[in-house]
């Protein structure tokens, strides 16, 4: 069973590195959905015997949001912003996928080095840490928006892979509050996209630069 | 009283939402505030005539293990209560203003001189909700007991102020909105990280993420994962609170959002922020890491002030200037609260004085932007000559809060001074003044050439009518500050006092 | 008596290596619903231009002549140090497996070399591929050699697919799978197969591999097809050793089951070749630091076990 859970992992990196050389902005969102989904079954993989009930209630919610919903709101803002179909990196494919799988080493020392509970299940530390890198990667080196929140929610993912890593139970309300929040902030940023597209004609954020302090933007006249 | 508290203007924003009439709307606005504030009242009237919870957070237990209670979702301590107090002040005047700024509003929509272009607003049923709902959220913040809970509060007031920044429907506030919730979100993604590592710090004492549980069982939580944990809520809650150099989001919003929602994010979000930074130090302290968490918030506290100081020299948009200041403030509050003692009291003073002097100014800077349609400060001069009783109000909110004595800001920074030196951080305490310098240097030049100075006549422009509803509410946030500095009441001395205690460890100590 | 078995499997592969184009061969075929060449097209193209005299161009020296030669015999080598069905060959000792990843350099340098001695623009290009493209697929294949010596514990390929067991693939099945992507994709790419190359292609811009070998005649270039033919026996069977980890059983029912796995790998390139279409010559690296990164994930897998 655990080695089954292990190649989950596997999967979760691999996805990692796929969401860095991936061109396609609709398969950058269909990645990042099959993330999420194979992320909210790890703990049905890992424990122990049979599942609670509440461990299925809570995969079930994670997998319909995070495998309908946010895809569908994320499709449906690409397709309102009318914005081109691909990623547009800032650096190249290679560099991401090398960046990608230095940060995979970084984590894994680190993961080495952390005081952290032991776990069942190898690399689940490495791949929390690695995906959240990967995040951080999607929202600094694109140029779109609806990257940046496809980062935002691979960093999510990272985050709740983490959070299994440690075994913490956070309580029910507290878990389904969370989930509430990255479902609105999903929304409100779609919103936002919607609004960009409208206002600067695309959702390139280079553009996003007249406030600042370094430019002579609109004040330096 | 605490449930009422929050679902008051919960439903009242939700209401806010489905209500037509735009009077109706506004008194529903008004009315909530004034009751919120009648009710906040009351609950620190309570805790301080009783003396309820006014020790350490461990202290409602009475030496109980905290497993003989059923664990509570929200409950006030006085840390909590003092910020909710600032928070439900501030919204009372945010409501009178934000009436007579929607009337203005609806009277003659924006046209932004600067861009030269004509935006539309949102629409005013948004605002006013979000509003409500924002207030609700603070609320629950101030009140929650559970730092999972506080994380997920603290990302609904990200999302909820998110649509406030963009009333004013054109390219700059969308850009300034896009930031802060990008920038925002992602830094409060790090803090659920932090959670996770506190969680995992108390996991063999089964403490959770319940606070009183995690004081009660601090000196067996695991200290290495403690550390991590403290690391990554600081990162996370101080993007949020702005501290330098997760800051770059708040200067930009700042700038764009309306008057009033400027005041509420300056005055009380970055405050809701700070708390989630203090119960974590709190923790820390509680658990023997003190100096590590102390030494921390003295450095990002530090490079606020230098950070803000910098930034402000050169500075050409008023707005963007008291965004910087807020920086700078948040870093003073950082910094007294990581040297602890005599200054935690100096932080907490500070925090009440900057945020009503703060919002005084931003309520100013509304009013201003209303009577010269430009926030460029090169156009902005000889404001006393077209609205003498704004220019008034303008120039004493400079001497507040560049910390002018007498005033609770003046206090304030005296005091964190005052224990920088008294704990032997020389070098500490003469670049905090050098760059208080710098920052009262660079903000007199721009606060007294844009009050006096020489005024050009510009061809077609109607006498300006100065509105008093906006400028009621920051006369009295100042008078307020200034009796701040000249005598504090006994019972606001005690909460002062119990709140910086509640920062824990060194800080409790040193009183 | 022991030296039999060895000698058996070591004539085997050079007999049955040629087949292997003849299968992929046919399985394009059938992808494509046409008849396709007879199975033993290879061997007959061999025997034809064995009997041929090869014709030289005047600006050619030694080099050019030397060029198949090395490349066969460099092949010829590796596979006596190579294990068959998991099982030792001739040569092996510790380390060889560097040993081979240098054979294989050797061959590209000199077919490389032979490809230059022309002095052709044509041919000049494409040796430049093919070294842009050994760049990327070499450090793969060592990575990968690498992370199979950290699996097994060995440092000899007789030995890494010797401890290779069905219980190795129980423990570390992600690491194993990884490996065996990778190995897939250098193969590919090592035996200029569609995703990197097209060995049908007719046009000198497009070639990599084909354009260097275009003045080669008679003989010399039945050594090369020959040679290339004993390359993708090489790669295949490190794949074949690593998915079919070794039984128990009989000589003879393990050799039977590794010939049909090696089929089976030669059908599986006729099938990709089938499905894909070749990638555009900038993509092509961008294919083989996917395979690196699978290699680097086994590694660091099997370093943090």
């Amino acid at each position: 069973m655990h080695t089954f859970a292990e190649l989950i992992i596997v999967l979760i990196i691999l996805l990692d590195l796929a969401l860095a050389v991936t061109g396609s902005l609709s398969s950058c969102i269909r990645l990042v959905a099959v993330q999420g989904v194979v992320a909210g079954l790890l703990p049905l993989m890992a424990g122990a015997g049979a599942p609670h009930t509440r461990a299925l209630l809570f995969a079930a919610v994670i997998v319909t949001l995070k495998g309908a919903v946010f895809p569908w709101l994320l499709m449906r803002a690409r397709d309102k912003s009318g914005a081109r179909k691909d990623v547009e990196p800032l650096i190249s494919y290679p560099a991401s996928i090398l960046l990608c799988i230095g940060a995979f080493i970084a984590s894994s020392w680190m993961g080495s080095r952390l005081p952290l509970p032991e776990t069942q299940v190898a690399w689940i530390v490495p791949a929390s840490l690695a995906t959240i890198f990967t995040g951080f990667l999607l929202i600094t080196t694109r140029s779109k928006a609806i990257t940046q929140v496809l980062g935002y929610l691979v960093i999510e993912n990272g985050i709740y892979i983490f959070g299994l890593a440690l075994f913490v139970e956070q309580p029910m309300m507290v878990e389904l509050a969370i989930l509430l929040d990255v479902f609105v902030a999903v929304f409100v940023m779609g919103i936002a996209i919607f609004h960009i597209s409208r206002e600067f004609d695309h959702i390139d954020t280079a553009e996003l630069s007249e406030l600042s302090d370094w430019r002579r933007g609109e004040y330096g006249k | 009283m605490i449930t009422l508290m929050m679902t008051l203007p919960l439903a009242a924003g939700v209401t806010a939402f489905i209500i037509r009439n735009d009077k109706a709307r506004r008194a529903l606005l008004q009315w909530t505030a004034r009751l919120h504030f009648l009710l906040t009242a009351l609950t620190v009237w309570m805790h301080v005539r009783y003396g309820m919870g006014l020790n350490l957070f461990s202290g409602y237990f009475g030496g109980l293990s905290p497993r003989d209670h059923a664990p509570a979702w929200f409950a006030y301590d006085a840390l909590g209560l003092f910020f909710i107090g600032i928070t439900s002040l501030l919204f009372l005047g945010a409501a009178h203003y934000a009436v007579a700024y929607l009337a203005a509003e609806k009277r003659d929509p924006g046209e932004d001189a600067d861009a030269g272009f004509i935006f539309n607003n949102a629409p005013e049923t948004v605002f006013t909700g979000c509003l409500l709902l924002f207030l609700a959220a603070m609320t629950a913040v101030t009140a929650s007991r559970n730092m999972g809970l506080l994380w997920a509060l603290v990302e609904a007031t990200t999302l909820l102020s998110a649509p406030l920044i963009y009333f004013h429907r054109h390219k700059r506030s969308l850009e300034a909105t896009w930031k802060y919730l990008l920038i925002c979100s992602v830094g409060i993604a790090l803090a659920l990280m932090g959670n996770l590592f506190l969680g995992a710090a108390g996991l063999k004492t089964g403490a959770g993420l319940d606070l009183p549980a995690l004081f009660y069982n601090a000196a067996a939580l695991d200290k290495p994962l403690l550390k991590a944990a403290f690391l990554f809520l600081f990162v996370g809650y101080g993007t949020k609170m702005g501290l330098s150099p997760f800051h770059t989001w708040l200067p930009d919003a700042h700038s764009e959002a309306p008057a009033v929602v400027s005041a509420l994010l300056s005055g009380a979000l970055l405050n809701c922020a700070f708390l989630g930074i203090l119960r974590a130090n709190a923790v820390c302290a509680e658990a023997g890491l003190a100096d590590f968490t102390g030494g921390i918030l003295m450095l990002f506290g530090f490079l606020s002030i230098l950070t803000a100081a910098l930034f402000m020299l050169g500075q050409r948009d008023y707005k963007r200037l008291l965004a910087y200041s807020s920086i700078e403030h948040m870093g003073i509050l950082a910094l007294g609260a990581g040297l602890g003692g005599g200054a935690a009291f100096g932080a907490m003073l500070g925090a009440l004085s900057h945020s009503l002097t703060k919002a005084g100014l931003f309520f100013t800077s509304g009013v201003v932007l209303a009577s010269e349609k430009t926030k460029r400060i090169a156009d902005v001069r000889g404001l006393w000559r077209r609205a003498p009783a704004t220019a008034v109000l303008w120039l004493a909110g400079f001497f507040l809060i560049t910390g002018m004595p007498p005033s609770g800001i003046f206090l304030a920074k005296f005091l964190v001074l005052k224990e920088a030196i008294r704990l032997g951080h020389y070098w500490l305490a003469g670049g905090y003044l050098f760059f208080l310098a710098v920052l009262f240097a660079g903000m007199a030049k721009v606060f007294i050439a844009m009050t006096f100075g020489e005024r050009e006549a510009k061809a077609g422009e109607k006498p300006f009518e100065e509105p008093r509803g906006m400028l009621v509410p920051a006369a009295v946030f100042f008078v307020i500050v200034v009796s701040l500095g000249l005598y504090l009441p006994g019972w606001l001395n005690m909460l002062l006092e119990s709140a910086a205690a509640g920062l824990g460890g060194a800080a409790g100590a040193g009183l | 008596m022991e030296i039999i078995k060895p000698l058996s499997q070591y004539l085997a592969v050079m007999l049955l290596s040629p087949l292997l184009l003849g299968i992929i061969n046919r399985v394009k075929a059938l992808f494509a619903g046409r008849r396709g060449q007879p199975l033993l097209q290879l061997y007959f193209d061999l025997h034809k231009l064995l009997a041929k005299t090869p014709v030289y161009s005047r600006t050619t020296t030694w080099a050019f002549k030397a060029g198949p030669v090395i490349g066969v015999s460099a092949m010829v080598t590796i596979l006596a140090v190579l294990p068959f069905a998991g099982r030792p060959s001739f040569l092996s000792f510790e380390g060889d497996f560097i040993f081979i990843i240098y054979l294989l350099g050797l061959a590209r340098f000199a077919t490389v070399l032979a490809a230059l001695d022309t002095g052709s623009a044509f041919e000049g290009m494409g040796a430049s591929r093919e070294m842009q493209f050994a760049v990327f697929a070499e450090p793969a294949f060592f990575l990968g050699l690498t992370a199979l010596a950290r699996v097994t514990g060995q440092t000899s390929l007789a030995g890494m697919f010797g401890a290779l067991t069905g219980d190795t693939w129980r423990v570390a099945a992600p690491v194993l799978a990884l490996l065996t992507a990778s190995f897939f994709i250098v193969l590919l790419a090592e035996n200029s197969r569609v995703p990197a190359d097209d060995p049908n292609t007719h046009l000198e811009l497009t070639m990599i591999h084909e354009v260097m070998v275009l003045d080669h005649s008679g003989p010399e270039l039945a050594y090369i097809l020959y040679g290339a033919s004993l390359k993708l026996w090489v790669f295949g069977s490190l794949i074949g050793c690593m998915v079919l980890p070794r039984h128990s059983g009989s000589w003879a029912t393990d050799c039977g089951l590794f010939l049909l796995v090696m089929a089976a790998v030669a059908a599986a390139v006729g099938v990709v070749e089938s499905a894909m279409g070749r990638l555009r010559l900038t993509k092509v690296p961008y294919m083989l630091i996917t395979a690196f990164a699978f290699s680097a994930l086994a590694l660091i897998f099997q370093m943090g076990r």
